[in-house]
C-alpha cells in the first residue's frame, strides 16, 4: 500500500497580504503589464537547487498583469516587502494551536526558491511556524508543520500571471506519512479543512483551499499538486501509486536489458518525405530529428504495467514540461504517420540489433539536444532509482503529470529583507486559545441552537457558522428556519448563477431582521436574496419587499375580490379551500405570510357555508 | 545559551540535535537569531529559532562539510574585446555566507561567469576587486582610486566597468566624467536593485548590458547601466553626469534628467539615442580634489547662520534653490559674505528638472548681485561634485562655467 502526506494550504481571512497593505480582489481589472526573467539563483549552502535549475533551462520570459485595487510595488517586486501583518501571524498560531502543534520562539522568513514564474521576485517568502501536533481523523494523523507563507500569483489566460494572490496570506500544513487505506486520504484532508474553519479565520470558496499529496509506494517520494477537490484526492493517489508501481516493474525491465547511454544522431535523412506530421513540421521547419538506439529495449518504452503508465509516454511528458514536443518511440512504430519502412531506415542508421529500441525527438537542433539528454537522463533515473522524485500536477480526471524535479533543500534561503520574528504575548494567547477550537465544538454549539446533527453539519459546512449564531439571536427567528435558509435557499440561488459573494454576513442579518420585525414575511425572503445576490443592497431589496407587503385590511380586501371573481367556485364553501388557495397564493405570494392567507380565505368560506 | 553550545562543542555549520522537549536536528546557523535562541536549518531547509530557555541539550552529529559543491565554471570564447571589470561593492556584488557570516566578493572572475554565462559570448572579462563597500560608505578619496584605476585599466582594455552600490553610483559618476574627461575608452557604472543572490535580480542583465556598451557604443564617456524600467528587457545608458537615482527600489530607479538616455541596450543591440553627448576632446585626466565644498538647500525657513556655518572655510558653496534659482533674501549677506571670504557660489534648483534662470525675479537678480551664479540646469549632485573636482584642480569659478562632460546643456 501507499503511503501518503497531504499539505494543505489554506487562504487566511485577515482581508489583506501578508507584506504590504493591498487587499483581496479575486476578479480585477488589470491596468498594467511587465515582462520579466528569472535565473535560478544558489541557496543559502551555496547549492543551487534542481527544480530551479531545471526551470530556468526552460529559459521563458514571463508575463505579468497587476491591478492597483490588489497589488502594489511589494507584488511587482520594485519594493522590498513591508512589516509582516501581525493578524496573519496571530491566526497561524491560532491554528497551530488548533492542531496541538509546538510553535517556535522565533519564526524565520525565508526565501523558498520557484523560478517556474508564479512569483515575480523568483521566490516565495514562507515561515515555518510550528512543528508537530496531530489531527483526529478516524484515527489520530501527527502533523508535522505548519507554515505561514504568501500564495503565489495566478495563471491567468495567455501564459500571463494575474498579481492580485500574490502576497495573500496562506497557511500550509502537512501531516506525516500515513497508509493510504481506501477513502482515508479524503478522510483527512476533509477534517483538516473542517478544522480550519473551525477556527474562523480563513477564507471560503473557490481557489481559497489546495491540497498537494505526497505519495510514495517505496522509493522516491511523489509530490503532487493542485488537487482542487476531494473527490479527486482519491483517484490521484490510485493512479499515482499504480504509476509508481509500474515504474519499479520498468526500472528492473531496463536493468535487465543492460542498457547503458549511448549518442544521438541526426535521423532526419531516414525520414525525408514522411507522412508523420510531426516529423514533417520538423523537417519543414529546418529543425532536426535525433535519434538514439536504446540498446536491449525493445518492448520496454511501450510496455504499460498500469493504464497510461509506460516508459514511452514518461519521457514524453519530461520533453514536454521542457517545452518539447514529439517524443516517438519504436514501441509504437510503425504508428503516427511513420511507414514500416521508415522504422526500418532508422533502425538501420542507427545500427539497431535484434532486441533493440530506439527513440525519436523531433525539435529545433539545440532544444532537440537538450531533450535527448533529458530523455536519456530520465531513463537512467528510473532504470538506477525505480521512481525518480518527481513534483507532478494532478489532471481534473484524476492523473498525474511531469511538472518539473522535486525540490530539495538547497531552495531554502533567507529573507534578509524582513526580521526575524517573535511571537507577542497576544499572539502567544491565540495559540492557547486555539487548542480549544474543534469542529466537533462547533457542532456541538450550533446543536445548541436545537438543530438536529445533519443541519448543524450542514450549517458549518456552508462557512456560515458565525452569522447563524447571530441570526439565531434575533427575536422571531426560528433557527432550523434560518439554517435552512443558509444552507438550501442560499445554495440553490448560488446554483442559479447568482453571486454568493455579494452576499455577506451584514447583509443576511438585514434580511433576517426585518422578518423577525415582521416587516417582510418568509414568502419573501427568496426573493430578497435573489435581488442582493444580483447586485442590489440589501436595505433596498428588504424595503422593496416590505413595501409590497399587504396590512390587515389590505390583505382581506384583496381575498375578497379574488374569491369574487372566482365566485362560482367559492361559493361551495370550505371544500373549495384548496383550489382557491392556489389562486391566491399566485398573486399574494411574498406580499403576505402564507399561513395568515390561508386562514383569511378559510374565515371568508366558512362565512359563506353559513350564509 | 552560549553555555550550552559551548559545552556540546558545536559550531556553525555542523549538524546539531537539539533536545528541547521535542528533538530538533538540523544544521546549526550562525546567531543572526540574537543570543535568545538557537537557529537551526532544518532538513526541509526552513529555519528555526528554538528558544535558549527551553534547551536540555546540544548534541554535535557530524561537522560541518568542505566547501560547498562549485557549478560548472564558464569560461569567455576567443577572440572578443578584453574589458576590465572592477569591482567596489554594493548589492551587486553583495552575497552573504551564512555558513561563516561573512560577506564574499562575488565578483571574481570565475563568479560573474558562473552568475552570467551569457557574458562569456560578450567579453574576456578581467577583474579586479578593488574595494567591498555600500556606495552609502564611499567618500570622495574613493572616488580617486577609482579614478586611478580606472585610467591604468584603460591602456589595455577596450572598456571598463565598475560594479558599484548604487545610492551614490551618479556622484562617482560624475567625478570621473570630469577627472577622466576624453579618456578613450568608455567606461560603464553598474549596480542592481536587486541582489544576485535572487532569481530576481537586475545584477545580470544590468551587467551584461554594461558589457554590450563597453564593447559595442563605438564612443567613450562615462556611463550609468541600469535597467530602463520595470520590464526585463531593456537597460538605459545614462550620461554619468545627467543621471540621478529617483526611486528608492524600482528598478527603473535611475534616469537621465532633462533628456532620452545616451544609450539603450535591448536584445543585445546598442542604440545611440542622442548624438555628440561627450566631447571627443584630448584626454587631460585631472584625477584631484578638494572636500571644502558645501551642497545646502534653500527651504523655508533655512537661516543666515546655518548658511554661514556651511559656508565657512569652503572653496565653493552650491544651493539648492528653490524654482528658477531662488532663496529668500534673508540669505542675501550670508552670500556676500561667503563671496567676500573667496568661496564661488553657485546655483542650482531642488525642482530637478529644467532650467535655472535668475533674470525673471528681482529674487534671482538680487542674487546675481550678491554673487551667486547659475549653473543652468546642472544638476544639484553634480555640481556639488564637479565643484570638488574643481576646487582640487584649479580655478573654480572659470571651470564651474565650462563644459566639460555634458553637465549642463547649451
Amino acid at each position: 500500500m501507499a503511503t501518503v502526506g497531504l499539505e494543505i494550504h489554506q487562504q487566511l481571512d485577515t482581508g489583506r497580504k501578508l507584506f504590504c497593505p493591498c487587499g483581496y480582489d479575486d476578479s480585477p481589472e488589470y491596468t498594467e503589464s511587465f515582462r520579466r526573467r528569472l535565473r535560478a539563483a544558489s541557496g543559502e549552502t551555496g547549492k543551487t537547487d534542481r527544480a530551479a535549475l531545471f526551470e530556468e533551462s526552460k529559459r521563458a520570459e514571463f508575463e505579468y498583469r497587476a491591478s492597483a485595487s490588489s497589488s502594489c510595488a511589494v507584488e511587482r517586486d520594485e519594493e522590498p516587502p513591508r512589516e509582516p501583518d501581525g493578524a496573519a501571524v496571530e491566526s497561524a498560531l491560532l491554528i497551530a494551536g488548533a492542531l496541538r502543534s509546538d510553535v517556535f520562539e522565533q519564526i524565520h522568513p525565508m526565501r523558498k526558491t520557484v523560478v517556474d514564474g508564479s512569483n515575480t521576485s523568483g521566490f516565495q517568502r514562507t515561515m515555518l511556524v510550528a512543528e508537530g501536533g496531530s489531527v483526529e481523523a478516524g484515527g489520530r494523523i501527527p502533523i508535522q508543520s505548519v507554515c505561514l507563507e504568501e500564495d503565489a500569483a495566478r495563471r491567468i489566460g495567455g501564459g500571463a500571471y494575474g498579481l492580485e494572490r500574490l502576497g495573500v496570506p496562506l497557511v500550509e500544513i502537512a501531516t506525516a506519512p500515513f497508509e493510504a487505506e481506501p477513502g482515508r486520504t479524503r478522510q483527512v484532508a476533509l477534517a483538516l479543512g473542517r478544522l480550519l474553519r473551525a477556527t474562523g479565520r480563513v477564507r471560503r470558496g473557490i481557489g481559497t483551499i489546495r491540497q498537494d499529496v505526497n505519495v510514495s509506494v517505496g522509493g522516491a517520494v511523489v509530490e503532487v499538486k493542485g488537487v482542487q477537490q476531494l473527490d479527486q484526492l482519491e483517484k490521484v493517489v490510485r493512479f499515482e501509486s499504480a504509476r509508481q508501481r509500474g515504474l519499479l516493474e520498468i526500472s528492473g525491465m531496463v536493468r535487465k536489458s543492460g542498457w547503458a547511454r549511448g549518442e544521438w544522431a541526426d535521423a532526419s535523412s531516414a525520414l525525408a518525405g514522411s507522412r508523420s506530421e510531426v516529423v514533417s513540421a520538423a523537417l519543414g521547419g529546418g529543425k532536426a530529428v535525433l535519434g538514439a538506439r536504446f540498446a536491449g529495449m525493445a518492448g520496454v518504452f511501450g510496455h504499460c504495467p498500469a493504464p497510461d503508465v509506460r516508459l514511452g509516454r514518461d519521457v514524453a511528458e519530461v520533453a514536454r514540461a521542457m517545452g518539447l514536443g514529439g517524443v516517438l518511440h519504436s514501441d509504437e512504430l510503425p504508428g503516427h504517420g511513420i511507414a514500416q519502412k521508415e522504422k526500418d531506415a532508422v533502425a538501420g542508421l542507427l545500427g539497431l540489433q535484434e532486441g533493440d529500441a530506439f527513440v525519436l525527438i523531433a525539435a529545433g537542433e539545440g532544444a532537440a539536444r537538450a531533450a535527448a539528454e533529458a530523455v536519456t537522463a530520465r531513463v537512467e533515473q528510473i532504470r538506477d532509482a525505480g521512481v525518480p522524485a518527481d513534483t507532478r500536477l494532478a489532471t481534473p480526471a484524476g492523473q498525474t503529470r511531469f511538472m518539473r524535479p522535486r525540490p530539495g533543500a538547497a531552495r531554502m534561503y533567507p529573507e534578509t529583507d524582513v526580521g526575524v520574528i517573535v511571537p507577542t504575548a497576544a499572539q502567544m494567547r491565540a495559540a492557547q486559545e486555539g487548542r480549544s477550537v474543534s469542529w466537533e465544538g462547533a457542532i456541538a454549539a450550533l446543536r445548541k441552537a436545537g438543530l438536529n446533527a445533519q443541519l448543524a453539519e450542514q450549517v458549518f459546512d456552508s462557512g456560515r457558522a458565525g452569522v447563524f449564531g447571530r441570526l439565531c439571536r434575533i427575536d422571531g427567528v426560528e433557527p432550523n428556519y434560518a439554517a435552512s435558509v443558509v444552507c438550501s435557499t442560499v445554495t440553490g440561488l448560488e446554483r442559479r448563477g447568482l453571486d454568493v459573494s455579494r452576499l455577506g454576513d451584514g447583509e443576511l442579518v438585514s434580511v433576517f431582521e426585518a422578518l423577525g420585525a415582521g416587516s417582510i414575511p418568509k414568502e419573501s425572503v427568496e426573493q430578497v436574496l435573489e435581488k442582493i445576490m444580483g447586485g442590489a443592497g440589501a436595505a433596498s431589496a428588504v424595503e422593496a419587499a416590505s413595501s409590497g407587503s399587504l396590512g390587515g385590511q389590505e390583505l382581506k380586501d384583496s381575498i375578497a375580490a379574488i374569491l369574487a371573481e372566482n365566485e362560482e367556485l367559492a361559493s361551495r364553501g370550505e371544500r373549495a379551500a384548496g383550489p382557491l388557495m392556489g389562486k391566491v397564493m399566485a398573486r399574494l405570494r411574498g406580499r403576505a405570510p402564507g399561513d395568515k392567507i390561508s386562514k383569511i380565505v378559510q374565515e371568508m368560506l366558512k362565512k359563506k357555508d353559513a350564509v | 545559551m552560549a553555555g550550552i553550545l559551548e559545552q556540546s562543542g558545536a559550531s556553525p555549520g555542523d549538524r546539531v540535535s537539539v533536545d528541547a522537549g521535542r528533538v530538533h536536528v538540523g544544521t546549526l546557523m550562525p546567531g543572526y537569531g540574537g543570543q535568545e535562541a538557537v537557529v537551526l536549518k532544518l532538513d526541509s531547509g526552513y529555519n528555526v529559532g528554538i528558544g535558549a530557555g527551553r534547551i536540555k541539550s546540544v548534541e554535535v552529529l557530524e561537522r560541518a562539510p568542505e566547501a560547498p559543491e562549485a557549478r560548472p565554471k564558464a569560461a569567455p570564447r576567443g577572440g572578443l574585446a578584453r574589458v576590465l571589470l572592477i569591482s567596489t561593492g554594493g548589492t551587486i556584488a553583495s552575497r552573504v555566507d551564512y555558513r561563516t557570516g561573512a560577506v564574499t566578493p562575488a565578483l571574481d572572475a570565475a563568479g560573474i561567469y558562473e552568475h552570467v554565462p551569457e557574458l562569456g559570448g560578450v567579453a574576456d572579462v578581467r577583474t579586479l576587486d578593488l574595494f567591498s563597500k555600500h556606495s552609502e560608505d564611499m567618500v570622495p578619496g574613493d572616488w580617486l582610486e577609482i579614478a586611478r584605476e580606472v585610467r591604468r585599466g584603460a591602456r589595455d582594455h577596450e572598456g571598463v566597468i565598475i560594479a558599484h552600490g548604487t545610492d551614490t553610483m551618479h556622484y562617482t559618476s560624475a567625478f570621473l566624467s570630469f577627472a577622466l574627461a576624453g579618456l578613450p575608452v568608455p567606461v560603464a557604472l553598474v549596480g542592481a536593485q536587486r541582489s544576485p543572490d535572487r532569481a530576481s535580480s537586475d545584477a545580470a542583465e544590468n551587467l551584461l548590458g554594461a558589457a554590450r556598451l563597453v564593447t559595442g557604443c563605438g564612443t567613450n564617456g562615462i556611463y550609468v547601466v541600469m535597467h530602463a524600467g520595470q520590464d526585463d528587457g531593456e537597460v538605459s545608458c545614462h550620461a554619468g553626469t545627467r543621471v540621478r537615482k529617483n526611486h528608492t527600489s524600482a528598478r527603473g530607479a535611475f534616469e537621465t534628467v532633462g533628456g532620452p538616455p545616451a544609450f539603450t541596450v535591448k536584445g543585445g543591440a546598442v542604440t545611440r539615442r542622442i548624438g555628440g553627448y561627450f566631447r571627443p576632446g584630448p584626454f587631460e585626466p585631472r584625477i584631484s580634489l578638494s572636500e571644502d565644498v558645501a551642497l545646502v538647500k534653500c527651504h523655508p525657513g533655512y537661516s543666515a547662520e546655518a548658511f554661514g556655518r556651511a559656508a565657512e572655510g569652503a572653496k565653493a558653496v552650491i544651493m539648492e534653490g528653490t524654482g528658477l534659482g531662488h532663496a529668500g533674501e534673508n540669505l542675501l549677506p550670508a552670500v556676500r559674505e561667503a563671496r567676500r571670504a573667496g568661496a564661488f557660489v553657485g546655483m542650482t534648483s531642488q525642482c530637478i528638472a529644467g532650467r535655472t534662470n535668475m533674470n525673471v525675479y528681482g529674487s534671482g537678480r538680487r542674487l546675481q548681485e550678491a554673487g551667486a551664479v547659475s549653473l543652468r540646469d546642472m544638476l544639484p549632485e553634480t555640481a556639488l561634485v564637479k565643484a570638488m573636482w574643481a576646487a582640487g584642480t584649479g580655478d573654480v569659478g572659470g571651470l564651474m562655467l565650462e563644459k566639460i562632460a555634458s553637465e549642463f546643456s547649451d
